[in-house]
């Protein structure tokens, strides 16, 4: 048999989401961020919102993720995207509001508005991206980057007495009234990226059900920043970030 | 009739923002404004009108939360004081990168710093001259009673729609504190989510319809020709604001050999002087510049010809001054007088300046 013969619509089992554009990603070979657009795409889409879908993009690599979405997309100042969100959210409050952030966006610059929006309960979802670095900037040290962990700002590696602790600032939204889901995630296999694909199509649903704040960290792999291969990037991942940053649902009602 | 109310300043605000239609108000609290908010929340117009009224956490997430309602082409605004506008010029420089619409309340206190909690006029460079980053520009209206609060509200939305970008109020504790008679102008009905996707669904991020590509707001571009081809489109922006919107107020200045340029509370307390003035022979007008920009220039200018002298009076070390001097480019005197810190000038004080520095 040929490939030909083989390429037909009834065999089809996997599709790229209509809700993702054909622009070419700039995200690096590797990098989550490309899989956790698909996931959101890909939930947009099963759940036909895409016309009641509003995106809030940070600063930091994903600030281009309006580019490869196609919804409306506000792109935010640094860190404060939470309160963008807040007010399109209260303004139009049957539309689905998302913020997408990184981990310098979300857990350094932006902690105010993040903490108090969850703690308004404010009905949007929001989308952590945790990879313990800084990846638009050029590898420096995040809030999350672990001890002993190399970067351009800690070229020695993180040390506490210099630098402070890896802020596990998930855990902290957590204990916040208004989250009613806070999940943490990753996508570096077939079988975790079909349980972050659940974790963010409830997330949508809770927003819809006016539950309250749903937050959902992803664990991520920066393999240019961290200097490894991908393949390198997801070992080291599973057996560095995982132990620190334990995977698994922390809050759901 | 229309009904007439006895307000402060700074509820006359209040009021107007939910009589002009206003979609959401988002702010922080601080004197002497507090009572923007306060009033606001007694009226409960998310019962009424619909209006969203909210308080933030601070007055960085305020002006962001301005940022994500005029994103959904909704009419938002906030009020602080100095040290709060100072956190929002950021804020104030994205909108107007994105052009977006916005109406930001500044009832001043003395600065620098925490300062005091008295009126002042110190941020006059921070609202025209930029405040935040990068080459951008806003409207500023400068209100010189309680009523002018009030309708510089509605002037100010219609402006900041007309051109999608932020309008500031330059207000200050004086005129935010102090009880007027205001009259309530006819209500203006919240746009319905329908007609706002109407009229602006074209730019704002109002849902994505099946027939357009997802709308995209963003100061952002990387490419130098692309941001230079913005920066020269808002330039042009600018401009026009420039030849269509300056207003101003002259004030005996049709014999006047002395002029006086004074803006907000200044202003009403050189009407004073303008009576001394009067009685004791000396023909004293004033110019009381309504945009503090667009700069009433060229109303400056064609007063030149009859002039002896200018003298600018403002509630700070002399800041408009430079703009009248840029105005009259040396072909006539220009001088100060001001005081700072919350101290307010008497129409005598003036009246004793104007006399010392001209020799009269």
């Amino acid at each position: 048999m040929d490939v030909k013969d083989i390429i037909k619509p009834e065999n089809l089992v996997y599709n790229k989401s209509k809700v993702l554009t054909d622009t070419i990603m700039h995200y690096c070979p590797g990098c989550s961020h490309g899989v956790v657009h698909k996931l959101l795409a890909e939930v947009i889409e099963d759940m036909g919102i895409q016309d009641n879908a509003i995106g809030v993009s940070p600063v930091g690599c994903a600030v281009f993720a309006y580019k490869y979405i196609n919804i409306d997309w506000q792109q935010a100042a640094h860190g404060r995207a939470p309160a963008l969100a807040t007010a399109t959210k209260r303004l139009y409050p049957d539309k689905y509001v998302f913020t997408y952030q990184g981990d310098g966006d979300l857990a350094s610059i932006g902690t105010a508005e993040i903490m108090h929006a969850c703690n308004r309960g404010e009905n949007i979802v929001v989308i952590f991206i945790n990879n313990a670095i800084y990846g638009m900037t050029g590898g420096q040290m995040a809030p999350t980057t672990l001890l002993g962990m190399k970067t351009a700002t800690t070229p020695y590696g993180r040390r506490a007495d210099l630098n402070g602790y890896p802020f596990k600032i998930t855990e902290l939204i957590a204990q916040l009234e208004g989250t009613c889901y806070v999940t943490r995630q990753s996508v570096q296999n077939p079988g975790s990226v079909r349980k972050a694909k659940k974790a963010i199509r409830k997330a949508f649903e809770n927003s819809a059900q006016k539950k309250g704040t749903s937050f959902i960290e992803i664990v991520s792999a920066c393999n240019s920043n961290w200097k490894m291969t991908p393949v390198q990037a997801n070992k080291w991942m599973e057996e560095n970030m995982f132990p620190f940053y334990p995977l698994g649902d922390i809050k759901d009602r | 009739m229309a009904e007439k109310l006895l307000k402060k300043g700074n509820e006359a605000i209040a009021l107007a923002a939910i009589r002009y239609g206003a979609d959401g108000y988002f702010g922080y609290p601080i004197t002497p404004q507090s009572e923007v908010m306060e009033t606001l929340m007694e009226e409960m117009p998310w019962e009424t009108t619909g209006m969203v009224v909210l308080q933030a956490e601070s007055e960085t997430s305020s002006i962001n939360m301005l940022y994500g309602g005029a994103c959904c082409g909704k009419k938002v605004m906030t009020s602080s004081s100095s040290p709060g506008i100072s956190l929002m010029c950021e804020g104030m420089s994205y909108m107007a990168g994105a052009e977006l619409p916005c109406l930001v309340v500044n009832v001043i206190r003395g600065g620098p710093g925490l300062g005091t909690i008295q009126p002042a006029q110190g941020d006059y460079f921070q609202s025209v001259k930029g405040g935040g980053h990068g080459d951008y520009k806003i409207i500023v209206l400068a209100p010189a009673s309680v009523q002018e609060m009030y309708d510089f509200v509605g002037l100010g939305f219609e402006l900041a729609f007309k051109y999608r970008n932020p309008v500031l109020i330059l207000s200050d504790g004086a005129i935010g504190q102090m009880m007027e008679k205001v009259e309530l102008r006819e209500p203006v009905r919240r746009l319905t989510d329908q007609e706002i996707a109407e009229k602006y669904g074209h730019w704002a991020t109002v849902g994505k319809p099946a027939s357009r590509h997802g709308n995209i707001i963003s100061s952002l571009s990387l490419a130098a020709s692309e941001m230079e081809a913005i920066n020269l489109r808002l330039q042009e922006k600018f401009q026009k604001m420039r030849e269509n919107e300056v207003r101003f107020e002259k004030m005996m200045c049709d014999d006047a050999e002395y002029m006086l340029v004074a803006f907000g509370s200044s202003a009403r307390i050189c009407e004073g002087t303008l009576e001394i003035a009067r009685e004791k022979g000396i023909r004293l007008g004033l110019l009381r510049p309504i945009t503090l920009f667009p700069f009433p220039e060229q109303a400056i200018r064609e007063m030149l010809p009859q002039l002896k002298g200018i003298m600018s009076v403002e509630l700070n070390s002399g800041q408009m001054v430079e703009d009248v001097r840029l105005a009259v480019n040396g072909t006539v005197p220009v001088e100060f007088y001001g005081r700072m810190g919350g101290s307010i000038f008497s129409p005598e004080e003036v009246f004793g300046a104007l006399t010392k520095k001209f020799n009269l």
